[in-house]
Order: structure tokens, then sequence, then C-alpha cells
């Protein structure tokens, strides 16, 4: 039963100084699910990954990450998770390749040259592979950081906004491309602040200030709500101004 | 848990790869990698000066009489000498010069009572390190006061004309090393030390909080990299700029300022090597402990003002108090300078260098393992 969890996490907590900012989160993602992360600016997403692949040190919770304990085995699970950062983190004064290369070889890929080329194709990006990573507009920026996290065949993804600035026809490439790799067996835990992309998600959770408000899959999550006008859209504004009424207090 | 190795070269040297790229991208740290030893070589080009007291003096005494004793007793009483021991053979008295164990060897001659006496004005010798002139000047110039009175006790009464007009011995003094006390001869080549300590400090010192403060540490932490295999490979790339600061002063030195390279060079270039590391590894442990650059920044200037000052550069190694000199001691641009020094004007071998040498090798690792132990591997 465990072991077909790709994340199985309970009672994940992270304060900084006094204020909590993921607060006692528990959260079961299966193997090969798409599974959505969503909720309002500063509501503790990130931080929540970032626990995951132990970036940061969890004040409370427990848990496995592809089997692998989040506390001891933290080594053994960024081996195998490819996580794209919310805000792009490669090195702006190196080319494209030279960035891709350097991800390669921290991860010890084998046939690494490639594996870079492949990637980069894959991009579309051949003939502009010695541009610097600092000079692609937003979007594409993006999309390297999408390619540089694939490159070590990761078993797990978590991506922060990866679609955050991206345009419409790269949006949808992305989102088959996403579902094309969950049918092989990769689990992707997804963060997004947009509904059609939430609408395409296996499975969402909602967090507002640190709590996990409600999760399912869309349908649940709709049906749950009670609304008259029911739409992912008309629920998380609702979630969102119920919230702030629990907590403004 | 599985016990896995400190470091995985093949991770070491992706990370060595991308310093030595964004390095060459980096045009302003280049600039200044060049731009420092020029500017320190313009302002240098003077003399500091300084009269320090207490220079460690050995005696090299062949005469038994009574004459010879009230010398070795009255450069005891000296301001300017401090009487370390006795030498027995001329052998002991130069490797004592040239590993820095005393300032000055006085040879007081075979037969120097009895010749006195019978008023044929024997020589004393006296031998002076002088590699940084301004430290033996003044202890030079009051030497000849205090022999003429040290013997005066002794040249009373009957003898009292063999005090002459122009005293009763000769004073020879030999300036070893710098016989013509250049000081250039002792700044330029401890120029050296000084720009690396600053420019290796400084670069290093930035690598690992410009990935904090640019984002990009999230990216690197994500990945299973080791403390071990990120700062040493931050590191060896700047090896290479370390060499090009030493070959730019080493040129400067022969044909600017025409400086004596009395010893080997290959030798210099192996030192240099464990000072760069030693510096690259206190920087980059400043890196681990700065929460941004500007405290990187800070941190800098905090090591860099000591070594300027307390390593013997500024003001001779031996005008300073005893807690000065103590922390002196610690940094190893101290024992850079007797090394480089050492090499270049006194011909020093490895024997003598290795006395400074291993110092320096133990500051590097010390330093280096307070930054692995330092090196955050979360975000917090
Ligand atoms: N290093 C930190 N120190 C102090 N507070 C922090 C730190 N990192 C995050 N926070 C706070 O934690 C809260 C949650 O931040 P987090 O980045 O996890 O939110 P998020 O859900 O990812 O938001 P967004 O949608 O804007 O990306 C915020 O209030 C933020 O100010
Ligand atoms: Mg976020």
């Amino acid at each position: 039963m465990k072991g077909n969890f790709a994340i199985d996490v309970r009672g994940m907590t992270k304060r900084f100084g006094d204020h909590t900012v993921v607060n006692g989160i528990d959260l079961q993602v299966r193997g090969g699910e798409v599974y959505g992360f969503l909720g309002p600016n500063g509501s503790g997403k990130t931080t929540f990954i970032r626990m995951l692949c132990g970036l940061l040190d969890a004040d409370g919770g427990e848990g496995t990450c592809l089997g692998f304990d989040i506390i001891r085995e933290s080594d053994s699970i960024k081996r195998q998770v490819g996580y794209m950062t919310q805000r792009f983190s490669f090195y702006e004064d190196l080319s494209i390749a030279e960035n891709l290369d350097f991800v390669a070889r921290m991860y010890g890929v084998e046939n690494r040259r490639e594996a870079v080329r492949e990637s980069i194709d894959r991009l579309g990006l051949a003939g502009r592979q010695k541009q610097l990573a600092g000079e692609l507009s937003g979007g594409w920026k993006q999309r390297l950081a999408l390619a540089a996290c694939l490159i070590h065949n990761p078993r797990l993804l978590l991506l922060d906004e990866p679609t955050a600035g991206v345009d419409p026809k790269a949006r949808r490439d992305f989102w088959e491309q996403i579902h094309e790799l969950a049918g092989q067996g990769l689990t992707f835990l997804i963060t997004t602040h947009y509904m059609d992309e939430a609408e395409r998600c296996d499975r969402l959770a909602y967090l507002s200030y640190g709590n996990l408000l409600t999760s399912g899959t869309p349908a649940e999550v709709i049906a749950g709500a009670g609304l008259t006008n029911p739409s992912l859209e008309e629920v998380f504004i609702h979630l969102m101004g119920s919230s702030k009424d629990n907590f403004s207090q | 848990m599985k016990k896995r190795p400190p470091l995985s070269f093949a991770r070491f040297w992706a990370i060595v790869i991308k310093e030595f790229v964004q390095m060459r991208r980096d045009r302003l740290t280049f600039g200044m990698i060049i731009g420092i030893p020029v500017v320190q070589l313009m302002l240098f080009g003077y003399a500091i000066n300084g009269d320090p007291k207490h220079l460690p003096t050995a005696v090299l005494l062949a005469d038994n009489g009574q004459q010879g004793r009230s010398i070795l007793s009255a450069l005891k009483n000296s301001d300017y000498f401090r009487f370390v021991r006795e030498l027995h053979t001329e052998a002991e008295a130069d490797a004592a010069l040239a590993r820095g164990e005393v300032q000055f060897v006085v040879t007081i001659p075979e037969n120097f009572s009895r010749n006195l006496l019978r008023g044929e004005k024997p020589t004393v010798l006296v031998e002076a390190d002088a590699t940084d002139p301004s430290a033996t000047g003044n202890a030079i110039a009051s030497l000849r006061t205090l022999l003429g009175s040290a013997l005066q006790q002794d040249l009373k009464g009957p003898l009292s004309f063999l005090a002459g007009s122009d005293g009763p011995i000769n004073l020879r003094v030999h300036a070893r090393y710098n016989p013509e006390g250049i000081s250039q001869y002792n700044i330029v080549p401890g120029l050296m030390g000084v720009v690396l300590t600053m420019t290796m400090v400084m670069i290093t010192g930035l690598a690992i909080t410009r990935e904090r403060e640019r984002g990009t540490m999230e990216n690197l932490l994500s990945m299973p990299t080791r403390p071990l295999e990120v700062l040493l490979g931050k590191i060896i790339p700047y090896i290479f700029v370390g060499y090009i600061q030493v070959g730019l002063i080493l040129a400067a030195a022969r044909f600017l300022f025409h400086i004596p390279m009395t010893g080997s060079i290959p030798l210099l270039l192996l030192t240099s090597l464990v000072f760069i590391a030693a510096n690259l590894a206190m920087g980059i442990t400043f890196s681990t402990l700065a929460k941004n650059q500007l405290q990187a920044v800070q941190m800098t200037f905090f090591f860099f003002l000591p070594s300027l000052l307390l390593s013997g550069f500024m003001f001779p190694f031996r005008g300073m108090p005893e807690w000065a000199q103590a922390i002196g001691e610690i940094l190893p641009l101290t024992h850079f300078l007797r090394v480089i020094r050492g090499i270049l004007l006194k011909g020093n071998g490895f024997e003598e260098v290795l006395l400074q040498l291993w110092q320096i090798a133990l500051f590097a690792v010390v330093v280096l393992a307070v930054g692995v132990k330092r090196y955050r591997k979360t975000l917090d």
C-alpha cells in the first residue's frame, strides 16, 4: 500500500519565527499521478515543496518521498526528483548547453553529451544552444528549466509554477508533455494559479494560510463546495473568501 | 545509513568547469585580478619605517678574555638587542640567519681581549639580516655607541689611552641579503603576498553568497551535492587566477624593481600554491558564514587589515608588541612573507621554507574544515 505512493507525508509543518507557514499538512500522491497544488500567494506551496526535497528542514511532520524518508534520506530523494523552482535558478551567465551539461554532470547522467543534445532538440533550441540563459525571454527560461529537470530521468517532478509567463500554445504543449510522461509512470506535483491547468490534474489540493482546505479530483472538489454555479474558479474564489474570514480575526 | 564518500569527483569537476566558465565571462572580476597588483605595486613603491627593538641576536664568542664578555653583557642589557643564544661555528651563524631565527649575529674573534689591550684595534663583526632594512637600521646605528661604552669600564686609568679618538675597536657590519638596504627589496616581494591575500579571499568570499543572492543556490542544493564538492570546486579555478598575479608581480619585481632572485623560482611557485589555497579556503569559509555579499566583503576586510598590519609587511614584525606578534603568527601572510623574502633575497632552500610552509598548510586545513562544517545544506 505504502509503496504505491510517490509522496506520503503527514503533519508537515514549517515556521519562520513565530509565523507558521505550513501547518500540519498531510499529502498523499500516487505514482503516475498529476497532482495539482493550488492556493493564493503566500499560502505555503513553495515552502511545502522545499521541505519535500530537503531544501528546508521541517519543524514537524514525517513521511516518505519515493519510499525514502524525507528527513533522513534527502540525498536519495534528490537523486530521483526533478525540482523546478518558481524563480529561475539556473546560471544566467552560462549558455543553454552549458547549463544542461552542468546539470547532467551533477547527476552523473550516462551518455551525457547525447542527453544534452536530445534535450536541446526536444526544446526546439537547436542552433541557439550557445545563447546565454540570461538572454532568454521569460517563457523560454521556463522551458529551459523544465528540460533541465528532466535530464536525469527523475521519477518524481516537483514543478513550482512551471507555466507562469508561458504563452498559451507552449502551455498546451507543456501539458501534453506532462500527461505523456505521466503515462510512462512519472509522478507530478505541480503548483499553478491557472484554472484550466487545475482541471487537467488528476487530483488537487487547495492550500490557504498553510492549511489544506480541500483535496480530491476536480469533480469532487467542485461537488464538495456545493455551489449553485459550479466551476473550479468559483470554488477557489469562494474558498479564498471564506478562509480570509477565518484567519483575519 | 550507508556511508558515502565525502566527494564525488564527477560532481566536483562539474562545479570546477562551471566556475571556470563563469569566471571567464565576469569581466569586472577579471579586471580586478589584473588591476589590484598594478595599483598596489605603484602605491607601495615607498618604504614604511619603524623602530623595532629587542631584535633577537646570537653571539659567536671565540674570545675568552674579560673584554669579550663585557661586550656580551652590554648586548644583553641593551634595548635594541635581545640575546638569544651563543653560537660556536660560522655555519651555525649562517643557518640561524637564513632561518630568520635571529636578526643579528655578533662575532667576537679569537684573542679579541689580548689584541684590544695591545692597542691593535680588533674587529667586531656584526652580520645583520637586512631583508627588511627598516628593521635593522636603528639597531646598527646604536651599536657603535653601545660597544664604546661597554669597554669604557674596562679601559680606565692606565688603559684609557686605548679608547683613543676613534674608539678602541673596529666595527664591521655586514648587511646580509640586502647589502644596500633597499626597501623595495623587502616591499615588492611582500606585495605578492598582500595582493594574493586581498584578491583571493575576496573572490571566493563572494562565491557562495552570490549563489544565494542570485537564487541559483536553490537549484544547486536540490541536486545531490556534498559540501566538500562545492567548496573545493569553487576553490580550484581561482588557483589559476592566483598564479596570474604571481606571474605579474614576479615580472614587475624582476624587470621594474630589479629585485635579486637568489633562490629557486620553482620552489617559490610551489609555496605560492599552498598560500593561494589557504587564502581561497579563508574566503570560501567566510562565504559560508556570511548572509549576503556585503557581509562577505566586510569579513574579507576584517581579515585583510590584520594581515596587512600584523604580518610584517607594514611594520617590521619584531617591532610589534608581543600580542600583535602572536596574532601575526596565525596569519598565512606572515609566514608567506618570510618564505618569499627568504627565497628571493636569502636564497632559502626547501628546508627553511618548510618551517613556514606547514603553518600555512595547517591554517588552510583548519579553515576549510570550518567551512565544510558551516556550509548550509538547506535554504533556512
Ligand atoms: N525564508 C523565509 N523566511 C521567512 N518567511 C518566509 C520565507 N520563505 C517564505 N516565507 C513566508 O512563508 C509564506 C509562504 O510562502 P511560500 O513562498 O511558500 O508561498 P507560495 O504559496 O509559494 O506563494 P506564491 O503563490 O506567491 O508562490 C509567505 O508568507 C512568505 O512570506
Ligand atoms: Mg511559491
